[in-house]
């Protein structure tokens, strides 16, 4: 089955002159396990294929269940020559969220199941 | 029992709130090693700060640090709260003087250290200079942009405040400095880390913690559940409108408790600090700063629940040769209108009235590098990763957004009257233009490295006393 990396993950896009980064964080241990197969650079380039001219670098981070992307040449040569609304690509983490990955029933059932690693208290 | 030390984050870029920082303050006990840390300066700020200082003499700092010392100055010297900022911009003199003259007025003290040296213009200008600058990134030479170079300032370590505040400083006013410095100098001076001679791994794990610190706090609310980027998830952070900014709970051996004020909103657990942990981080097993390169992958994240977060593990690696430089020159002009047309057919009239535009940039021949289209409210966030919407022909309203990029100053000003005529004589029911005098100029950015010696030879410290009153 297919679903958004949104539904298994959170992220924050920032800037450093023409590359944009990524922090993907996995909201579990089961849901770290299926980033770690479906988001590699080869498949976040070709998500991002569209507008993106340069490549891309992947490091995974098992402490923080989390992945870590750098897109380069991704903001027109950087913030303050970009011409689009956002310059600095603050909604790029937006765009990841909804590249769509690959995954059984099974780990999709496990996803959904596993609590989340961090405290939301307001959240049963 | 050991020591420990208290950091709140101050400001996380130049226009950002300092009210939430008196709840930090007034969290703090007096008598305590107290101090808050304030990163006005993103890597844009310089060129907003060049454009201030040409136009006079006496700016070129971030100004905020004025109004919000006024505020919490009084609050701070109760509690023996000691201020580091890198809000002296380009010109951190001026900025002393500044907060010097406003302090006078109300018969407060302070002892203010200022700290300049960043600025490498001069150096990376040099047409004769021993090094290249080359491009981080892309690696070409600083002579295809040397001529237009507008400001070049070099990161500074944490040595400089760590002497300011071993002299005595209450307030540390510098320019460009590596922002998580500006909390691992306190940590330094506090414990009594080993600085340049740190060669045990014990030592550089040390700093690996303090920076790790600086960079979970030195972005204000995005450390403390603001900004919190998710599939719905982010509403259950309570209460933005009264974020508390994240403070750290520092100890001699670098461990650190992450945590936000009491009766704030935002919140602080192990997701909201490991987006802030990884944000605009490159390699995370070399994040270099000027005092330590940093390895994430060790870091532990234990949550503590009620907003405490426990930061363990980091590993410190020797610092760099070399130290990083941001510089910007000057890339052109840009013009932008946005374009609204109503129902039916709003989405075909925009693209008719494009060709118009188009049609009459070529033939008035106006020299552009590039006409940019995108459409608030359809994909101006996620360009071509947005799909165009089913029923494309019946939506209510579009709004185009065209921005002329030109290496033509005259042409971005004309740019605006190109529209007007076609109120009446282009496809019915627009809406209105917004923006025909929204014209700018464009800045490229020039990472770089620079050696330490040219950089560490021109650092000073110097001193402005407040006297309080008479």
């Amino acid at each position: 089955m297919q679903i958004c990396l949104a539904n298994i993950a959170h992220a924050r896009s920032g800037d450093k002159a023409d590359w944009v980064d990524f922090g993907l964080f996995a909201w579990n241990e089961a849901g770290y396990a299926v980033l770690l197969r479906e988001v590699t650079a080869p498949s976040v380039r070709a998500h991002f294929a569209p507008w993106l001219p340069g490549q891309v670098e992947c490091w995974p981070l098992a402490n923080l269940l989390a992945i870590k992307l750098v897109l380069k040449d991704a903001l027109q040569g950087g913030g303050a020559r970009n011409l689009r609304s956002d310059n600095l690509g603050k909604s790029m983490g937006g765009a990841l969220l909804r590249m769509r990955i690959n995954l059984s029933e099974d780990e999709w059932m496990l996803c959904q199941a596993q609590p989340r690693a961090g405290w939301w208290p307001e959240v049963s | 029992m050991s020591k420990t030390v208290f950091i709140a984050s101050g400001l996380g870029f130049y226009g950002d709130a300092w009210e939430p920082v008196v709840a930090s303050v007034q969290a703090m006990r007096a008598g305590a090693p107290n101090y808050v840390a304030s990163d006005h300066l993103a890597e844009l700020t310089l060129a907003i700060l060049q454009k201030d200082r040409q136009r006079e003499a006496d700016l070129g700092y971030a100004r905020d640090v004025v109004p919000m010392l006024m505020r919490l100055w009084p609050l701070m010297q109760e509690r023996g709260v000691r201020f580091i900022c890198n809000a002296g911009g380009l010109n951190p003199a001026a900025a002393a003087a500044a907060v010097q003259v406003a302090l006078a007025t109300k018969g407060w003290k302070a002892r203010i250290a200022v700290v300049s040296g960043d600025d490498v213009l001069a150096a990376l200008a040099d047409p004769v200079a021993a090094q290249t600058f080359n491009h981080l990134f892309n690696h070409t030479c600083v002579s295809t942009v040397r001529d237009r170079l507008v400001f070049a300032n070099a990161y500074l370590g944490a040595r400089p405040i760590v002497n300011a505040l071993a002299q005595g400083a209450d307030i540390v006013i510098t320019g460009r400095v590596a922002d998580a410095a500006l909390f691992l100098a306190p940590l330094v001076h506090e414990f009594a880390w080993k600085l340049e001679d740190a060669d045990s791994a014990d030592d550089l794990n040390k700093l690996a913690q303090g920076l790790t610190v600086g960079h979970l706090l030195e972005c204000s609310g995005q450390g403390s559940g603001g900004n919190f980027g998710s599939l719905q998830a982010w509403q259950a952070i309570p209460d933005l409108a009264h974020i508390g900014y994240p403070m750290a709970e520092v100890q001699d051996d670098g461990s650190a408790v992450i945590t936000k004020p009491p009766g704030t909103g935002g919140r602080v657990n192990f997701d909201t600090v490991r987006q802030q942990l990884l944000y605009e981080v490159h390699d995370p097993h070399a994040y270099a700063s000027p005092d330590v390169v940093l390895d994430m992958s060790t870091i532990r994240l234990e949550d503590l629940g009620n907003d405490r977060v426990k930061v363990t593990g980091a590993t410190g690696y020797a610092r760099p040769e070399q130290l990083k430089v941001v510089a910007g020159y000057s890339d052109g002009f840009k013009a932008e209108v946005t374009w609204g047309y109503s129902w039916p057919d709003a989405y075909a009239k925009s693209q008719a009235a494009l060709v118009m535009v188009k049609t009459q940039l070529a033939e008035r021949r106006v020299p552009h590098d590039e006409l940019f289209v995108e459409y608030p409210g359809l994909n101006s966030a996620h360009g071509a990763l947005a799909p165009l919407p089913a029923g494309i022909d019946e939506l209510n309203e579009v709004w185009m957004r065209m921005v002329l990029r030109t290496p033509s100053k005259a042409a971005a000003e004309g740019f605006g009257r190109l529209f007007p005529w076609m109120g009446l004589s282009g496809p019915a029911y627009t809406c209105g233009f917004n923006g025909l005098r929204a014209t700018g100029t464009l800045l490229g950015i020039w990472p770089s490295l620079i050696s330490r010696e040219i950089v560490e030879a021109q650092v000073r410290i110097e001193w402005v006393e407040v006297k309080g009153q008479p």
